[in-house]
């Protein structure tokens, strides 16, 4: 009880002052916002081009399947983002963790409640963005009550993955001050293997069993394909359980990577 | 004469900075060549289930491709280094030392920064379009090679006009560098040819954001598929567009206070 009313009373204050943080900064928010539209759009028109030149459809995808998969991708998406990458390679590098180190909870409480925020204001903006592109793509899905019910849990835990894993990977400044580059391969992973540059049901057999090995899909493209209604009740169960399985990998991650990086850190002046 | 040598001098000057930095080069090139490596996958995996794409065929979106990285190496080569250090001269008071020179301020401050490793990506999407070239072999004619070099160098006046453009917004505003970051995300559009988008979205990226102008109607003179009349448009738009750009750049310098005047 008393462990609870701890954790409820951090949150609280720190969802206070990283709402107001984040309120600040609306302009980058917006602009972060210009890009979080415009890739899964190009990704829609394209794909629209390629089925209405075939006819309507390519393998399960109708023109309208598309719309629907690449307006639920970018919303999906928008929950589970992060930018903690480029947040350590700054933090690291001038030496502001030392603050963060100082506090007596471990720091990812405050990353996470930083991420919420920012996705409190943004989220109700990018729901009108995607009514709006749902009146011109005319999206068309097979929504079903059990699949909706499961695509919640299904949601948070690819929030979760997806959080635990790029904080991970953030730690990557605590070695090495190119971590760009690192970013970069990361990002063509999660490009090809999420379902973020054409659904997974595209890709050759071979190519789906390395992404249902891999993290990747289990961030983003399974609960949207299970939103959609394209998975069987087996398919979502054994999905839950991956993206369990990638929670519980990504906390050992979290907590030995962690612990090496801090050893290794040392501020200006320390 | 005298803008070629002092173009000479300041590349030179940034040759030698950025050379201090061997490694990063090759973290550069790595990254290049990902990226690379991406959109041609990325074009790999729409052809497999295509043979055209809104009319274009596989070797035209190729050359659309090196058209993309060739442009958007020069963005990165120096207008975007160029471009930030003047909003940053603009906040810190910096810039009176350039305007204290005899020389034309908006040369200087556009190619005050060169980041000479970006040559990579120009390079690179010189590459490519060679090799588009050479694939598209015969079917192309000397008139639309001739095209092409013209909306390339119209298509690069029209960006850095948009981009002082911009970039002289500092003048006024503090905070612009946002807006260098929109161009950067909507240039990622224009990967793509924009025939593709919906008439709103095509629009946008043609007259609001100059996109198309960079990558689409290069690419279509290269094709082909442009009239005399749009050629003839875009070259008197890119004139137009830069001497607007240079109006508006002298009247944020009149605005300009200086650090401490």
């Amino acid at each position: 009880m008393k462990v609870l009313r701890f954790w409820s009373s951090l949150y609280s204050q720190q969802f206070k002052t990283t709402f107001s943080t984040m309120l600040q900064y609306r302009a980058s928010l917006f602009i972060w916002m210009i890009s979080a539209v415009l890739e899964p759009l190009v990704y829609l028109i394209v794909w629209s081009a390629v089925s209405n030149g075939r006819g309507g459809s390519v393998g399960s995808y109708t023109t309208g399947g598309f719309a629907a998969y690449f307006i639920a991708f970018m919303l999906v998406n928008q929950v589970t983002y992060t930018w903690i990458m480029y947040e350590y390679e700054y933090r690291i590098r001038q030496g502001y963790l030392s603050f963060a180190l100082l506090k007596p909870v471990h720091p990812i409480h405050s990353d996470i409640a930083d991420n919420l925020s920012s996705k409190l204001i943004t989220l109700p903006i990018l729901l009108i963005v995607a009514g709006g592109l749902a009146l011109v793509f005319h999206p068309t899905a097979r929504l079903s009550l059990w699949s909706i019910l499961i695509f919640i849990p299904a949601l948070f835990l690819a929030f979760l993955v997806r959080f635990l894993l790029e904080w991970t990977l953030a730690m990557a400044a605590f070695w090495t001050t190119r971590v760009s580059a690192i970013n970069q391969v990361y990002f063509i992973l999660v490009l090809f293997l999420s379902g973020q540059i054409a659904p997974l049901a595209l890709f050759p057999p071979w190519l789906q069993r390395v992404a249902d090995v891999l993290p990747f899909r289990w961030m983003l493209g399974f609960p949207v394909e299970l939103l959609l209604g394209r998975l069987t009740v087996v398919q979502a169960l054994g999905g839950l359980a991956a993206q369990v399985g990638w929670v519980v990998i990504s906390l050992i991650f979290v907590r030995f990577i962690w612990r090496a990086g801090v050893r290794v850190y040392s501020a200006v002046g320390a | 004469m005298n803008s070629l040598r002092l173009l000479y001098v300041f590349f030179r000057v940034s040759v030698l900075n950025e050379t201090a930095y061997r490694v990063n080069f090759f973290v550069q090139l790595f990254q290049s060549l990902l990226g690379l490596g991406t959109a041609l996958a990325g074009l790999g995996v729409i052809f497999s289930y295509t043979d055209a794409l809104a009319g274009w065929r596989p070797d035209e979106m190729l050359a659309l491709v090196g058209v993309y990285f060739l442009i958007g190496g020069i963005i990165s080569l120096v207008i975007q280094p160029g471009m930030s250090a003047l909003i940053d001269s603009v906040r810190d008071g910096t810039l009176d030392f350039t305007l204290t020179k005899p020389e034309d301020a908006q040369l200087l401050v556009s190619i005050q920064r060169v980041a000479f490793f970006s040559l990579i990506d120009l390079l690179m999407g010189l590459g490519v379009l060679i090799a588009a070239l050479v694939r598209l072999g015969e079917k192309i004619g000397g008139w639309q090679l001739v095209a092409f070099v013209g909306m390339l160098l119209a298509g690069c006046m029209i960006v850095y006009s948009f981009w002082l453009f911009l970039a002289s917004l500092s003048f006024w505003f503090v905070r612009v560098e946002n807006l260098l970051e929109i161009f950067r995300s909507m240039y990622e559009a224009g990967r793509w040819p924009v025939s593709l988008y919906p008439g709103w979205l095509r629009f946008g990226l043609t007259f609001i954001v100059p996109v198309a102008f960079a990558t689409t109607i290069p690419a279509e003179a290269l094709r082909g598929s442009l009239d005399n009349w749009t050629l003839l448009g875009a070259f008197s738009l890119a004139v137009v567009t830069f001497m607007l750009a240079r109006l508006f750049w002298k009247l944020g310098l009149r605005h300009y206070s200086g650090a401490s005047a």
